[in-house]
Protein backbone atom coordinates (compact mmCIF):
# COMPACT_ATOMS: atom_id res chain seq x y z
CA UNK A 1 0.00 0.00 0.00
CA UNK A 2 2.95 2.48 1.22
CA UNK A 3 4.85 1.87 -2.17
CA UNK A 4 1.90 2.40 -4.08
CA UNK A 5 1.09 5.90 -2.47
CA UNK A 6 4.81 6.63 -3.40
CA UNK A 7 4.43 6.33 -7.00
CA UNK A 8 1.61 8.81 -7.23
CA UNK A 9 3.78 11.43 -5.26
CA UNK A 10 6.53 11.59 -7.71
CA UNK A 11 3.93 13.00 -10.84
CA UNK A 12 4.69 16.47 -11.30
CA UNK A 13 1.50 18.39 -10.01
CA UNK A 14 2.49 22.01 -11.50
CA UNK A 15 0.96 23.27 -14.85
CA UNK A 16 3.48 24.04 -17.42
CA UNK A 17 3.39 27.86 -17.86
CA UNK A 18 5.85 28.39 -20.07
CA UNK A 19 3.27 28.72 -22.78
CA UNK A 20 1.91 31.94 -21.04
CA UNK A 21 3.29 34.69 -22.53
CA UNK A 22 2.85 33.17 -25.94
CA UNK A 23 -0.71 33.15 -25.20
CA UNK A 24 -1.20 36.05 -24.09
CA UNK A 25 0.79 37.68 -26.85
CA UNK A 26 -1.11 36.16 -29.54
CA UNK A 27 -4.30 37.83 -27.52
CA UNK A 28 -2.56 41.05 -27.65
CA UNK A 29 -1.85 41.18 -31.42
CA UNK A 30 -4.99 40.10 -32.07
CA UNK A 31 -6.68 43.07 -30.24
CA UNK A 32 -4.22 45.50 -31.73
CA UNK A 33 -4.82 44.56 -34.66
CA UNK A 34 -8.70 45.25 -34.51
CA UNK A 35 -8.52 48.44 -32.23
CA UNK A 36 -9.62 51.83 -33.87
CA UNK A 37 -7.69 54.36 -31.54
CA UNK A 38 -10.78 56.89 -30.17
CA UNK A 39 -9.14 59.88 -32.24
CA UNK A 40 -11.57 62.38 -31.38
CA UNK A 41 -13.12 64.56 -28.81
CA UNK A 42 -16.67 65.07 -28.81
CA UNK A 43 -17.43 68.57 -28.46
CA UNK A 44 -21.27 67.87 -29.67
CA UNK A 45 -23.64 65.88 -28.10
CA UNK A 46 -24.95 63.48 -30.01
CA UNK A 47 -28.12 60.74 -29.19
CA UNK A 48 -28.80 58.22 -31.77
CA UNK A 49 -31.60 57.76 -33.62
CA UNK A 50 -33.31 54.39 -33.52
CA UNK A 51 -33.94 52.05 -36.70
CA UNK A 52 -34.82 48.69 -37.49
CA UNK A 53 -33.59 48.09 -40.91
CA UNK A 54 -30.15 48.87 -40.26
CA UNK A 55 -26.60 47.98 -42.40
CA UNK A 56 -23.38 47.01 -40.99
CA UNK A 57 -20.36 49.01 -41.77
CA UNK A 58 -17.98 46.12 -42.01
CA UNK A 59 -14.59 48.16 -43.17
CA UNK A 60 -13.71 50.68 -40.52
CA UNK A 61 -10.88 52.34 -42.54
CA UNK A 62 -13.21 53.12 -45.31
CA UNK A 63 -15.60 55.47 -42.82
CA UNK A 64 -14.76 59.22 -41.82
CA UNK A 65 -17.55 60.66 -38.91
CA UNK A 66 -19.53 63.70 -39.36
CA UNK A 67 -21.36 64.72 -36.25
CA UNK A 68 -24.20 67.09 -35.89
CA UNK A 69 -25.68 68.43 -32.76
CA UNK A 70 -26.27 71.12 -29.96
CA UNK A 71 -22.58 71.73 -28.66
CA UNK A 72 -21.55 71.45 -25.56
CA UNK A 73 -20.57 74.79 -23.51
CA UNK A 74 -19.78 72.29 -19.94
CA UNK A 75 -21.59 73.02 -17.12
CA UNK A 76 -23.77 70.47 -19.06
CA UNK A 77 -25.54 73.22 -20.53
CA UNK A 78 -26.02 72.84 -24.50
CA UNK A 79 -25.66 75.41 -27.44
CA UNK A 80 -26.54 75.68 -30.65
CA UNK A 81 -26.71 73.06 -33.39
CA UNK A 82 -23.05 72.42 -34.55
CA UNK A 83 -21.28 70.45 -37.46
CA UNK A 84 -17.97 68.66 -36.18
CA UNK A 85 -15.68 66.71 -38.28
CA UNK A 86 -12.68 64.99 -36.76
CA UNK A 87 -11.21 67.37 -33.73
CA UNK A 88 -13.12 70.94 -34.73
CA UNK A 89 -15.86 72.57 -35.75
CA UNK A 90 -17.00 73.54 -38.11
CA UNK A 91 -18.84 76.52 -38.92
CA UNK A 92 -18.12 77.53 -42.40
CA UNK A 93 -20.05 74.94 -44.09
CA UNK A 94 -18.55 75.68 -47.45
CA UNK A 95 -15.56 74.45 -46.28
CA UNK A 96 -16.87 71.16 -45.46
CA UNK A 97 -16.68 70.70 -49.30
CA UNK A 98 -12.91 70.94 -49.22
CA UNK A 99 -12.30 68.80 -46.16
CA UNK A 100 -14.20 65.73 -47.78
CA UNK A 101 -12.66 66.14 -51.20
CA UNK A 102 -9.64 65.99 -50.00
CA UNK A 103 -10.56 62.67 -47.79
CA UNK A 104 -12.19 61.07 -51.17
CA UNK A 105 -8.87 61.84 -52.95
CA UNK A 106 -7.32 59.96 -50.66
CA UNK A 107 -9.57 56.69 -50.06
CA UNK A 108 -12.22 56.47 -53.33
CA UNK A 109 -14.16 53.96 -51.89
CA UNK A 110 -15.12 56.99 -48.61
CA UNK A 111 -18.58 56.30 -46.67
CA UNK A 112 -19.53 58.53 -44.11
CA UNK A 113 -21.17 58.33 -41.55
CA UNK A 114 -23.32 60.85 -39.94
CA UNK A 115 -23.83 60.95 -36.74
CA UNK A 116 -26.61 63.26 -35.75
CA UNK A 117 -28.26 63.89 -32.69
CA UNK A 118 -31.95 62.46 -32.71
CA UNK A 119 -33.46 66.31 -31.82
CA UNK A 120 -31.73 68.35 -35.11
CA UNK A 121 -33.71 69.55 -36.81
CA UNK A 122 -33.05 68.57 -40.81
CA UNK A 123 -32.18 71.77 -42.43
CA UNK A 124 -28.45 71.51 -41.18
CA UNK A 125 -28.54 68.20 -42.68
CA UNK A 126 -29.59 68.84 -45.91
CA UNK A 127 -26.70 71.40 -45.81
CA UNK A 128 -24.01 68.71 -45.47
CA UNK A 129 -25.65 66.88 -47.70
CA UNK A 130 -25.51 69.19 -50.25
CA UNK A 131 -21.74 69.78 -49.28
CA UNK A 132 -21.26 65.98 -49.81
CA UNK A 133 -22.67 66.13 -53.11
CA UNK A 134 -20.63 68.72 -54.26
CA UNK A 135 -17.38 67.26 -53.01
CA UNK A 136 -18.81 63.86 -54.77
CA UNK A 137 -18.64 61.80 -50.98
CA UNK A 138 -21.86 60.17 -52.36
CA UNK A 139 -21.84 56.84 -49.63
CA UNK A 140 -23.38 58.05 -46.59
CA UNK A 141 -24.90 56.29 -43.37
CA UNK A 142 -26.94 57.74 -40.78
CA UNK A 143 -25.95 55.98 -37.70
CA UNK A 144 -28.67 54.92 -35.52
CA UNK A 145 -28.91 52.60 -32.84
CA UNK A 146 -31.09 49.13 -33.67
CA UNK A 147 -34.63 49.42 -32.31
CA UNK A 148 -35.68 46.97 -29.70
CA UNK B 1 41.02 29.47 -15.13
CA UNK B 2 38.69 32.51 -15.26
CA UNK B 3 37.50 31.18 -18.44
CA UNK B 4 36.30 27.48 -16.68
CA UNK B 5 34.16 29.66 -14.41
CA UNK B 6 32.07 31.86 -16.92
CA UNK B 7 31.65 29.08 -19.11
CA UNK B 8 29.74 26.87 -15.91
CA UNK B 9 27.59 30.43 -15.57
CA UNK B 10 24.65 29.28 -17.69
CA UNK B 11 23.64 32.95 -19.45
CA UNK B 12 19.80 32.96 -19.66
CA UNK B 13 17.51 35.89 -19.39
CA UNK B 14 14.67 35.49 -16.64
CA UNK B 15 11.30 35.46 -19.10
CA UNK B 16 9.03 35.03 -16.12
CA UNK B 17 8.41 38.79 -16.29
CA UNK B 18 7.48 39.09 -20.55
CA UNK B 19 3.96 37.66 -19.47
CA UNK B 20 3.53 40.30 -16.86
CA UNK B 21 4.24 43.06 -19.31
CA UNK B 22 2.32 41.42 -22.14
CA UNK B 23 -0.89 41.23 -19.87
CA UNK B 24 -0.23 44.89 -19.33
CA UNK B 25 -0.30 45.75 -22.89
CA UNK B 26 -3.38 43.30 -23.52
CA UNK B 27 -5.12 45.41 -20.81
CA UNK B 28 -4.31 48.65 -21.94
CA UNK B 29 -5.63 47.87 -25.61
CA UNK B 30 -9.03 46.01 -24.20
CA UNK B 31 -9.43 49.40 -22.22
CA UNK B 32 -9.23 51.33 -25.17
CA UNK B 33 -10.68 49.59 -28.13
CA UNK B 34 -14.06 50.46 -28.93
CA UNK B 35 -16.39 47.39 -30.29
CA UNK B 36 -19.31 49.29 -31.09
CA UNK B 37 -20.00 48.26 -34.44
CA UNK B 38 -21.05 50.95 -36.87
CA UNK B 39 -24.51 50.09 -37.83
CA UNK B 40 -26.68 52.24 -39.80
CA UNK B 41 -29.10 53.38 -42.77
CA UNK B 42 -27.14 53.76 -45.55
CA UNK B 43 -27.92 55.98 -48.87
CA UNK B 44 -26.14 56.84 -51.51
CA UNK B 45 -26.78 60.88 -52.14
CA UNK B 46 -27.40 61.59 -55.86
CA UNK B 47 -24.60 63.86 -57.86
CA UNK B 48 -25.03 67.48 -58.38
CA UNK B 49 -27.00 67.66 -61.91
CA UNK B 50 -25.28 68.56 -64.62
CA UNK B 51 -26.23 71.82 -66.27
CA UNK B 52 -25.87 70.48 -70.16
CA UNK B 53 -27.72 67.06 -69.20
CA UNK B 54 -31.06 67.17 -68.20
CA UNK B 55 -32.25 64.74 -65.65
CA UNK B 56 -33.97 61.49 -67.15
CA UNK B 57 -37.40 61.78 -67.32
CA UNK B 58 -39.33 60.03 -64.85
CA UNK B 59 -43.00 59.18 -65.90
CA UNK B 60 -45.39 60.29 -62.40
CA UNK B 61 -46.90 56.87 -62.02
CA UNK B 62 -43.09 55.69 -61.13
CA UNK B 63 -42.62 57.92 -59.39
CA UNK B 64 -43.57 57.77 -54.90
CA UNK B 65 -42.87 61.57 -53.20
CA UNK B 66 -42.84 61.50 -49.74
CA UNK B 67 -42.95 64.46 -47.83
CA UNK B 68 -41.87 64.98 -44.72
CA UNK B 69 -43.01 68.69 -43.36
CA UNK B 70 -42.10 70.62 -40.55
CA UNK B 71 -44.17 69.47 -38.33
CA UNK B 72 -43.02 65.92 -38.81
CA UNK B 73 -45.86 64.74 -40.88
CA UNK B 74 -45.53 62.13 -43.84
CA UNK B 75 -46.81 63.24 -47.11
CA UNK B 76 -47.43 60.62 -49.79
CA UNK B 77 -48.29 61.79 -53.07
CA UNK B 78 -49.49 65.00 -50.87
CA UNK B 79 -51.88 62.71 -49.02
CA UNK B 80 -50.69 63.03 -45.30
CA UNK B 81 -49.52 59.57 -44.54
CA UNK B 82 -49.17 57.30 -40.54
CA UNK B 83 -45.63 56.08 -40.51
CA UNK B 84 -46.89 53.03 -39.58
CA UNK B 85 -48.75 52.98 -43.07
CA UNK B 86 -45.63 53.66 -45.53
CA UNK B 87 -44.18 50.16 -44.97
CA UNK B 88 -46.97 49.07 -47.17
CA UNK B 89 -47.69 51.79 -49.22
CA UNK B 90 -43.81 51.96 -50.28
CA UNK B 91 -44.41 47.61 -51.04
CA UNK B 92 -47.50 48.10 -52.87
CA UNK B 93 -45.87 51.32 -55.18
CA UNK B 94 -43.06 49.33 -55.76
CA UNK B 95 -44.49 45.95 -56.65
CA UNK B 96 -48.25 46.85 -57.41
CA UNK B 97 -49.11 43.23 -57.56
CA UNK B 98 -52.55 44.24 -59.67
CA UNK B 99 -50.84 46.01 -61.98
CA UNK B 100 -52.27 49.17 -61.08
CA UNK B 101 -52.21 52.13 -63.57
CA UNK B 102 -51.11 54.58 -60.71
CA UNK B 103 -48.70 52.96 -59.54
CA UNK B 104 -44.97 52.05 -60.74
CA UNK B 105 -44.55 49.52 -63.90
CA UNK B 106 -41.99 47.52 -62.82
CA UNK B 107 -40.20 47.19 -59.73
CA UNK B 108 -37.12 48.78 -61.80
CA UNK B 109 -38.58 51.59 -62.39
CA UNK B 110 -39.89 52.73 -58.74
CA UNK B 111 -38.37 55.70 -57.75
CA UNK B 112 -38.99 56.76 -54.52
CA UNK B 113 -38.30 60.54 -54.02
CA UNK B 114 -37.70 61.87 -50.34
CA UNK B 115 -37.85 65.62 -49.62
CA UNK B 116 -38.02 67.32 -46.82
CA UNK B 117 -37.81 70.50 -45.20
CA UNK B 118 -35.10 72.94 -43.29
CA UNK B 119 -37.62 72.47 -40.12
CA UNK B 120 -38.50 68.43 -40.21
CA UNK B 121 -37.18 67.31 -36.99
CA UNK B 122 -34.47 64.29 -37.58
CA UNK B 123 -36.28 61.49 -35.78
CA UNK B 124 -38.99 61.67 -37.83
CA UNK B 125 -37.21 61.48 -41.13
CA UNK B 126 -35.13 58.20 -39.96
CA UNK B 127 -38.53 56.59 -38.89
CA UNK B 128 -39.90 57.24 -42.63
CA UNK B 129 -36.63 55.85 -44.06
CA UNK B 130 -36.63 52.72 -42.04
CA UNK B 131 -40.36 52.06 -43.31
CA UNK B 132 -38.70 52.41 -47.14
CA UNK B 133 -36.15 50.49 -46.31
CA UNK B 134 -37.97 47.85 -44.25
CA UNK B 135 -40.27 47.45 -47.50
CA UNK B 136 -37.20 47.03 -49.70
CA UNK B 137 -35.89 44.47 -47.36
CA UNK B 138 -39.21 42.78 -47.32
CA UNK B 139 -39.78 42.43 -50.79
CA UNK B 140 -36.12 40.97 -51.52
CA UNK B 141 -36.91 38.71 -48.65
CA UNK B 142 -39.91 37.52 -50.93
CA UNK B 143 -38.55 37.28 -54.42
CA UNK B 144 -35.42 35.55 -52.64
CA UNK B 145 -38.05 33.11 -50.88
CA UNK B 146 -39.74 32.65 -53.90
CA UNK B 147 -36.90 32.27 -56.42
CA UNK B 148 -34.34 30.09 -54.06
CA UNK B 149 -36.63 29.05 -51.11
CA UNK B 150 -34.19 31.02 -48.21
CA UNK B 151 -34.48 34.40 -46.80
CA UNK B 152 -32.70 37.10 -48.27
CA UNK B 153 -30.01 37.55 -45.43
CA UNK B 154 -28.87 34.12 -45.50
CA UNK B 155 -27.46 35.02 -49.49
CA UNK B 156 -24.18 35.21 -49.61
CA UNK B 157 -22.56 38.93 -50.01
CA UNK B 158 -21.83 39.49 -53.73
CA UNK B 159 -23.28 36.39 -54.80
CA UNK B 160 -24.80 35.99 -57.86
CA UNK B 161 -27.73 35.18 -56.72
CA UNK B 162 -27.84 38.48 -54.16
CA UNK B 163 -26.94 40.64 -57.09
CA UNK B 164 -30.21 39.12 -58.61
CA UNK B 165 -32.71 39.73 -56.26
CA UNK B 166 -30.70 43.34 -55.89
CA UNK B 167 -30.95 43.93 -59.66
CA UNK B 168 -34.77 42.65 -59.43
CA UNK B 169 -35.91 45.15 -56.46
CA UNK B 170 -33.30 48.26 -56.88
CA UNK B 171 -33.35 50.58 -54.51
CA UNK B 172 -33.60 53.57 -56.08
CA UNK B 173 -34.10 56.47 -53.83
CA UNK B 174 -33.89 59.20 -54.51
CA UNK B 175 -33.14 62.60 -52.30
CA UNK B 176 -34.98 65.57 -53.97
CA UNK B 177 -33.36 68.89 -54.75
CA UNK B 178 -33.63 71.23 -51.08
CA UNK B 179 -35.48 74.49 -52.03
CA UNK B 180 -33.49 77.28 -52.27
CA UNK B 181 -33.02 79.74 -49.33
Amino acid sequence: MSKFKKKQAETKQAVPTSAMPDVVFMLLIFFMVTTVLREVELQVQVQYAQAENIQKIEQKRLVSYIYIGPQRLGNNRLGETKVQIDDTLVDDMGAIRNIMYDKIMEEPRLIVSLRVDQDSEFGIITDVQQELRHAGTLRINYSTLREI
Amino acid sequence: MLDKKKKKEEPEINGSSLADIAFLLLIFFLVVTTIDVDAGIGLVLPPIPDDTTPPPPVRDRNLLNILVDAQGRVLMDGEIAVISEVRERVKDFVDNPNNSPDLSESPDDAVVSIKTDRRTPYNVYINMLDEVMGAYAELRNQESQARFGVPYDSLEDDSVEQEEINDAFPKRISIAEPDEG
